[in-house]
């Protein structure tokens, strides 16, 4: 039975932590995610736990120890943002390398400079090719489950991969809403227990850990990191279907909404998604035909799968909370069209950068978005594929 | 109640604006509603002008947002009528709910003409008789439940029992004080004619 409450994104994450009480966490405070660490300090305190928690001195170290924790084979959590992922930039191509089921709450903030504290997605775009599992949230809701689904994905012997779950600073990390709550016992159930096979503390069996890696092995061992990635897919669905028999909420590589029938669509993550479907709402009463795809995996990117389900739309937008600053689109519409050119599904697509540095997305401009759509679909004209979205400009 | 209502607060940093929103998102989820209660996090510190916002409905919200049509605005400190835009965008089939002892004829010059109700509460009063204190988001909440009609002041009080009894958990010789604040603020509103 599932229990009714309100919680922050980030006291839903703190929650999901201390449900499944990992052996490690280690941490060090930045804005927005702060609370994750503050929260899960005092569960350590009250005995709620029996986590060891490191209150290191830095974010790089917060990854190093987390690394450690399970190369020694213990389950290992932390949270981070911004300029506190960057920290730990190093070691978090060190922990997919050494394939290490680590989880991560990425609470998502600008990266500097200048300094911004608000949301956008550039620091979970900043290790997009770092080989982690990266999965998005709309609200606490997706963000509590996400971290439930985490360890069970990560620690799959066919995938093996650190994970990071993400959600958006401020808007949903620092906003109380409803959610649906599962039973410790329950939880606890779900996860499971973590036996790793090849671990350092094992001494009926010495490994090395972090060896160097020369020219006749390293390329072998990032083609089986590319395998695990791939593998990771079927895993998360496989989780994710047992997450819905045993809560009822559903969820795949994306989200659909009114997507079917819809002849314009945008694509988009995290919280923005949510207002997206409000004005979908709107629109619907007026006759518009408009859906929206909210990608959950970013990482595998299910490019097939996402081509497939934009195959029949007459136009669609990417939405980038972050701006790849390349002159040739953000990253998510870099993956997309990429994905619907392989699988020659041809339909006009343009890109919008928005939301940069926490600025506010509105219900406004999420309809400005499905009427230029509509201008593309009636013209058959793309004047300008990489477009702004709430940019304020000079008045000419 | 409508589908969805919409409240925006304003007022200054350490008056407790978001504590209110907060609170306020507390008693409406307890009566079975869907909420929202979050802060336009700014550069902060005390004093500095601060908003925050409610959304509470029957059904689940997905918008996220900042709130620009709002059905309610509270005002926590007049002295952000000059400074702040407080009637921005909020719907005249709404009401604007301001902290302050200033008169009407004032109060509907620096409103700009806002058509829709005005009321207000001497929350300053109501803090240092009940609470001994300033502490004005304990009266502006008990304000807001009253005009809006969220929700029954019986169902409000029963609520904001438990939730004070959850927040001041370490200091438990403030509730009857902030509870008395409640009660005395859900009489103390007044409409300007």
């Amino acid at each position: 039975m599932s229990i009714r409450e309100r919680l922050s994104g980030n006291e839903a994450a703190a929650t999901a932590m201390k449900q499944i009480n990992p052996d490690v966490v280690a941490a060090f405070p930045i804005t927005p995610s702060t609370e994750i660490p503050q929260y899960f300090s005092t569960f350590v305190d009250n005995g709620l736990v029996d986590t060891e928690f490191v209150a290191v001195e830095s974010e790089h170290s917060a990854m190093s120890a987390c690394i450690g924790a399970e190369a020694a084979g213990a389950r290992a959590m932390t949270a981070t943002s911004a300029n506190g992922l960057s920290l730990m930039w190093e070691m978090i191509y060190i922990a997919s390398s050494l394939r290490l089921p680590i989880v991560l709450s990425l609470v998502n903030r600008a990266v500097s400079g200048p300094l911004n504290i608000h949301n956008d997605h550039s620091d979970a775009m900043g290790v997009r090719d770092a080989g982690w599992i990266m999965l998005f949230s709309e609200n606490n809701q997706e963000a509590y489950d996400n971290t439930l689904m985490a360890h069970r994905i990560a620690e799959n012997e066919n995938v093996l991969l650190p994970i990071m779950i993400c959600q958006d600073g401020f808007i949903t990390s620092h906003s109380i809403e409803n959610i649906e709550l599962e039973e410790d016992s329950e939880v606890k159930k779900f996860v499971g227990e973590y036996h790793p096979k090849h671990y350092l503390l094992n001494d009926k069996e010495p490994i090395a850990v972090g060896p160097l890696d020369v020219q006749s092995y390293l390329f072998e061992h990032k083609a089986q990191q590319a395998e695990a990635m791939k593998a990771a897919k079927d895993v998360i669905l496989q989780v994710s279907k047992e997450f819905e028999e045993w809560t009822g909420r559903h969820y795949g590589l994306f989200e659909e909404y009114k997507l079917d029938d819809a002849e314009i669509a945008i694509v988009c993550m995290n919280s923005t998604a949510g207002t997206t479907k409000a004005v979908i709402d709107d629109l619907r009463n007026q006759g518009v035909k408009a859906g929206l795809l909210k990608l959950r995996v970013y990482r595998p990117f299910p490019g097939e799968e996402v081509a497939n389900a934009l195959s029949h739309l007459k136009a669609v937008a990417v939405l980038d909370k972050a701006d790849s600053l390349n002159a040739a689109g953000g990253a998510l519409f870099e993956d997309v069209t990429s994905s619907m050119y392989v699988a020659k599904k041809q339909v006009p697509i343009v890109n919008y950068i928005y939301g940069i540095g926490g600025r506010d997305t509105t219900s406004k401009e999420i309809t400005t978005v499905y009427n230029d759509l509509q201008e593309i679909v009636n013209t058959g004209k793309i004047d300008n594929p990489y477009r702004y979205l709430g940019l304020r400009r000079e008045e000419k | 109640m409508e589908d969805l209502i919409e409240i925006r607060w304003h007022g200054r940093g350490g008056q407790g604006a978001k504590t209110a929103s907060l609170l306020l998102a507390d008693a409406a989820f307890n009566t079975g509603k869907y909420i929202q209660g979050f802060p336009e996090y700014g550069p902060e510190r005390m004093g500095a002008p601060i908003t925050a916002y409610n959304r509470i409905s029957s059904k689940p919200i997905t918008i996220h947002s900042n709130i620009y049509e709002p059905d309610y605005v509270v005002v926590v400190d007049d002295t952000l009528l000059e400074s702040v835009p407080v009637t921005a965008g909020l719907k005249s089939s709404g009401a604007i709910v301001i902290n302050t002892t200033k008169s009407a004829d004032y109060l509907k010059k620096v409103l700009k003409g806002y058509d829709g109700g005005i009321y207000t509460i001497d929350a300053r009063k109501v803090s240092m008789e009940t609470l001994g204190k300033y502490f004005p988001n304990t009266p502006m909440l008990a304000a807001i439940v009253k005009v809006s009609k969220i929700m029954s002041d019986e169902e409000f009080i029963n609520d904001m029992k438990g939730s004070f009894k959850h927040k001041f958990a370490k200091k438990p010789e403030v509730i009857d004080g902030n509870m008395k604040a409640l009660e005395m603020a859900l009489k103390e509103v007044n409409k300007i004619q």
